[in-house]
């Protein structure tokens, strides 16, 4: 009512402040269904319209809980929530998998099922569908397959997606995290150029490459609401070695002096050499693997990075003695035949091999199970305690976050004690915490004359690990 | 899905009937096959789809291709039942093998082919997206199945992918099987691996799909028309048409058996 009364003497500023803030949290916190520990807990937040957030915090800060949140995509019966939460208007959201949150089979069908849910009539999605898809710089025709579409491209053929329906919260969980750099700076220069005045929320690890895109960061605690809230420059400029100490990736602070290269002593032991290798998987008309050497030495950390698509995961296969090459040869120092004819034990005592999803090496109910598959109880207990995984011993494999599930699967690949370890993007959305364990870990089993080979894309890993770095040529970038 | 080289070589006036349409024609024509014994009906029925089979832009040489374990286990059928047929009948040829039994055989095998076929042609020209348009605008199946199995659909070649990995995860890990049993549950722990990682993709996928208001309950509007026309009209009846003269002539011919 006095709001109405005063209506003519603020003119247009009435209605912007009738409006509110875009997002307004108070003491506001959420408990998952079945979970003792709260995911988020005291957030008290407020996001003024065409507002562009950084959402910082370490793992477990409940970063993507509160984007769930946001995107009213935490139903009232999965879990307990506390304080409140005022969204005004809809909210888009970009994740961070391209491959599941494609529905449809076409690009443009794809950008259109927003469309057609919102119950928009037909003759406007078309035009709608094109606009989007021109705002994203979308380089292709609304007909083509998105299994045809780099990861770079279905991302950019999500943010349409959420685009398209023209929300007035557009919440990005991590939308970069599985893109090689090429195809993460496509998205990030699609995000700058398409967002406009919309009100955005962006969760991301690697900062210093989100800062061009946001005027605002935000850092959660984990269970203790907000850290700090400003801009990027006094946020880390007040906080920055506490972030970076709590995992928070600050620019410019990896919290590692620069180490020292490969000091290494007497001759060149070549553990496993490749000349030649080519791999085409059955049916497929191009080859994954284009013809390549590779030497992996002992004592030695080679850092294989290229653009996807490149065949870097498949000369990690070849590598871990997992596919026997379509042409080339494959030999090792340990045994005298090539290594994909080696019996699985004896595979797993002479390589050992970090996949990139961690999960898909798990073959027990028990994290002190899955080393005592290959290693004696004591030695197990050791590589638990070294992992910082002994606490957690009992639980199941599935159940560890994201960070544990990776230093687990590092300790699995080290049971048997191989001398070569094949890693494919060991450090891939990990938090900086986890990230500097796993350079201290390579560096301490380079020195003790294992013989390292590492898929990544990560140049700060490559800076602070690698002795030697291959780039595999070819593929396709974005 | 992907086999290898495409069936369908040409987009064709027939191949672009409704799918509603494709799916009619192939059930009316399996259905009638599979009420008579005779060979006479399938025989009728296979020439008659044999001959369209083109005009839906699929080349026959394809198709006998893409269709060898249909007409392997068709052969398959003419020597067993020629070979052991319960009650042998008419002249006797060579070891227990008789005309009777012989002729058996080859109408099993006709049956199978001609009930078979117009099903492998009608899925091999229908495009999934097409399929759950036409079963929500034309049969108005709920979008929620039709589109969350369409959905579904599409992460099944990813679900391939995944098995492989899995199992190269487990030779790295040294787990290897020593004979049937630890075969066994090898294979029962990574087809859980499979069952959970296929669950969470699903999961992800649901809740993508709600984040763009497929659960908002709003009345939903279809970005593409399908609609059933008269041509669609036109190639049910050609199916029926097609079995009634299969049927009338193996009845007029007296070859007629009913199948109950």
């Amino acid at each position: 009512m006095t709001r109405r009364d005063q209506a003519p003497d603020t003119g247009g500023g009435a209605a912007v402040t009738t409006r509110g803030p875009a997002v307004r949290l108070t003491g506001f916190g959420w408990r998952h269904g079945g979970r003792r520990a709260w995911a988020l807990r005291g957030v008290d937040l407020t996001i003024e319209r065409g507002e562009r957030v950084l959402l910082l915090g370490p793992s477990g800060a409940g970063k993507s809980t509160l984007l769930a949140a946001l995107a009213g995509l935490l139903p009232e019966d999965s879990g307990e929530r506390e304080g409140t939460l005022t969204v005004a208007g809809t909210a888009g959201v970009v994740f961070q998998d391209p491959q599941s949150q494609l529905v449809m089979s076409r690009s443009g069908d794809d950008v259109a099922f927003g469309l057609e849910n919102l119950g928009v009539p037909r003759a406007e999605i078309w035009p709608r569908v094109d606009a989007t898809l021109r705002q994203v710089g979308f380089p292709y025709p609304r007909d083509r397959p998105v299994d045809a579409l780099s990861g770079g491209e279905q991302q950019r053929l999500a943010l349409a997606g959420a685009l398209v329906a023209r929300p007035d919260l557009l919440l990005l969980d991590e939308p970069t995290a599985n893109l090689d750099p090429a195809g993460a700076e496509l998205v990030r220069a699609a995000i700058g150029r398409a967002v406009g005045d919309t009100t955005m929320v962006l969760v991301e690890h690697r900062v210093a490459e989100a800062l061009p895109l946001v005027d605002r960061v935000v850092v959660l605690e984990p269970g203790g609401g907000v850290l700090a809230d400003g801009v990027p420059a006094e946020v880390f400029g007040r906080h920055g070695a506490a972030l970076a100490a709590a995992g928070v990736w600050v620019p410019g602070f990896t919290g590692l002096a620069a180490r020292a290269p490969g000091t290494r002593r007497g001759v060149v032991e070549d553990l496993l050499t490749g000349e030649g290798l080519t791999l085409r998987y059955a049916g497929a008309t191009t080859a994954a693997l284009p013809p390549t050497d590779v030497r992996v030495r002992a004592g030695e950390v080679l850092a294989l990075v290229g653009p996807n698509g490149a065949g870097k995961s498949s000369l990690a296969l070849l590598l871990g003695g997992l596919l026997a090459p379509t042409t080339g040869t494959l030999t090792s120092a340990l045994a005298p035949e090539p290594p994909h004819r080696w019996p699985a034990g004896d595979l797993a005592r002479r390589i050992g091999s970090v996949f990139q999803n961690p999960e898909h090496q798990f073959v027990t109910n028990r994290v002190v199970d899955e080393l005592t598959l290959a290693a004696p109880r004591e030695r197990a207990e050791e590589l638990l305690e070294r992992l910082g995984l002994a606490r957690l011993a009992a639980a199941n494999p599935y159940t560890l976050s994201g960070g544990e599930q990776r230093r687990l699967s590092v300790a699995t690949a080290l049971a048997a004690a191989p001398r070569v370890l094949v890693l494919d993007e060991p450090t891939f959305g990990q938090d900086l915490r986890t990230w500097r364990e796993l350079v201290v870990l390579i560096g301490e089993l380079r020195d003790s004359g294992h013989g390292l080979a590492i898929v990544t894309h990560d140049a700060d890993f490559v800076a602070a690990c690698a002795d030697r770095v291959q780039r595999l040529p070819g593929g396709v970038s974005a | 899905m992907r086999f290898g080289e495409p069936l369908v070589v040409r987009e064709t006036a027939l191949a672009r009937r409704s799918p509603v349409a494709k799916l009619g024609a192939a059930t009316i024509l399996s259905f009638a096959l599979l009420s008579t014994l005779d060979a006479v009906a399938p025989a009728i029925a296979l020439v008659g789809t044999l001959a369209v089979v083109p005009l839906f832009g699929i080349p026959l040489g394809r198709l006998a291709r893409r269709c060898w374990p249909l007409l392997l286990s068709a052969v398959g059928m003419v020597v067993a039942t020629a070979l052991f047929a319960a009650e042998p009948t008419g002249e006797h040829l060579f070891w227990g093998v008789t005309t009777g039994s012989v002729g058996n055989g080859f109408s099993l095998a006709l049956r199978l082919l001609a009930v078979a076929l117009p099903g492998v042609v009608a899925f091999a020209t229908i495009d999934p997206t097409d399929l759950a348009d036409a079963l929500i605008q034309q049969v108005r199946l709920s979008p929620r199945y039709a589109i969350g199995t369409l959905a579904a659909l599409r992460l099944l070649p990813l679900l391939a992918d995944e098995w492989r990995l899995l199992v190269l995860a487990r030779r790295a890990r040294g787990v290897a099987a020593h004979g049937p049993v630890s075969w066994a549950r090898i294979t029962a722990g990574t087809a859980f691996a499979l069952l959970v990682g296929a669950i969470r993709k699903g999961v992800r996928l649901a809740v993508a799909m709600d984040a763009r208001g497929f659960a908002s309950g709003a009345r939903r509007t279809n970005a593409r028309v399908s609609r059933f026309t008269t041509a669609d009209a036109l190639l049910v009846a050609g199916a029926a048409g097609l079995a009634a003269l299969a049927l009338g002539v193996s009845i007029a011919t007296g070859a007629f058996r009913a199948l109950l």
